[in-house]
């Protein structure tokens, strides 16, 4: 129980400092590297508590693909230089205040909600229709009720994907001038009479093709 | 205190709300830090679904996390080309810089 909780807080000191250097570092780069170690150890404490599909597949998702994501557009924006200007800037810092006492209002709100909050006693029992057994592994019983019970909200997901994924080729797609592309239609359309002509050619005459 | 339960997972996941909040209100940078920071707080909605589901023997909390998670790698996707499309007709993505609208 005592290695637990240590593994608990070391993974949890670890997951807020790189999520308070994720909003304060000066560099885009660095944002990104410390969102990466947030979502390892956040990751490592899902495995820790039992839930290890869902941990390795916030690993693929989100440090795999959203990561690199954000990686590759601050390379291509060309704004990791942009410096930080916390609290020194000239123009509308008036709001500065105003967002730390809201956030600090917003947190203590939600320690009191925990402290103050527990089960009510029958509750457990009523709810645990769908309980984690121990028998069979974390995958195999959200593979059993994730293609049964939730089959539909698992197809929209997919919807869900397949809408961003067009949403953002057709938001980043942009035809350049002057680029000479491949026309697959007029290719098909064109037929015979178009490019082939048959010419009776009289002898010593020649021909005179006008283009 | 060394009795790991789900007040701690709770309270972890409340502060990296807070901090995720933080960042989208006093952003002076760029739009990439608050989509980051939109991400955080996606990921603290994940650790208070994962430990209630753990913590109360139920395993729905885990198929909504995941549901989560897709709908996540959707908006940063999305965010993302509109954050490039902005940059390539205006020229920048700094927040400062962004009043169009005058608010």
């Amino acid at each position: 129980m005592i290695v637990h909780s240590i593994f608990f807080y070391t993974f949890s000191v670890i997951a807020i400092v790189s999520a308070i250097m994720v909003i304060v570092s000066k560099n885009t780069v660095h944002s990104v590297f410390f969102l990466i170690l947030d979502f390892i150890s956040i990751s490592c404490l899902f495995i820790m508590i039992g839930a290890e599909f869902l941990g390795m597949i916030m690993l693929i998702v989100y440090v795999g693909a959203v990561a690199i994501l954000f990686l590759f557009v601050v390379m291509m924006l060309n704004v990791a230089q942009q410096k930080n200007q916390w609290f020194s800037t000239t123009k509308s810092s008036s709001h500065i205040p105003v967002g730390l006492i809201i956030s600090l209002i917003i947190f203590f709100e939600l320690i009191i909600v925990i402290g103050g909050w527990k089960y009510k006693p029958d509750l457990i029992i009523s709810l645990s229709s769908l309980d984690i057994s121990k028998e069979i592994t974390n995958t195999h019983a959200i593979g059993n009720i994730l293609y049964t019970d939730y089959i539909h909200l698992f197809q929209l997901s997919g919807m869900i994907l397949l809408v961003a994924m067009i949403g953002a080729i057709i938001l980043t797609f942009r035809q350049r001038k002057g680029l000479k592309r491949q026309s697959y239609f007029k290719q098909i359309s064109r037929e015979r009479k178009d490019g082939v002509q048959l010419v009776d050619v009289e002898s010593n005459k020649g021909v005179k093709i006008d283009v | 205190m060394f009795e790991i339960g789900l007040g701690h997972y709770l309270t972890l996941g409340a502060i990296i709300f807070t901090i995720g909040l933080v960042g989208i209100f006093l952003n002076r940078k760029n739009l990439i830090v608050i989509l980051m920071s939109i991400e955080l707080i996606l990921l603290a909605v994940n650790i208070n679904l994962v430990s209630f589901s753990i913590f109360s023997n139920d395993l729905t909390g885990q198929i909504f996390a995941l549901f989560i998670l897709t709908v996540a790698a959707a908006e940063a996707s999305i965010g993302l080309a509109i954050i490039v499309v902005y940059y390539r007709n205006s020229g920048t993505i700094g927040v400062e810089e962004i009043d169009n609208l005058k608010g």
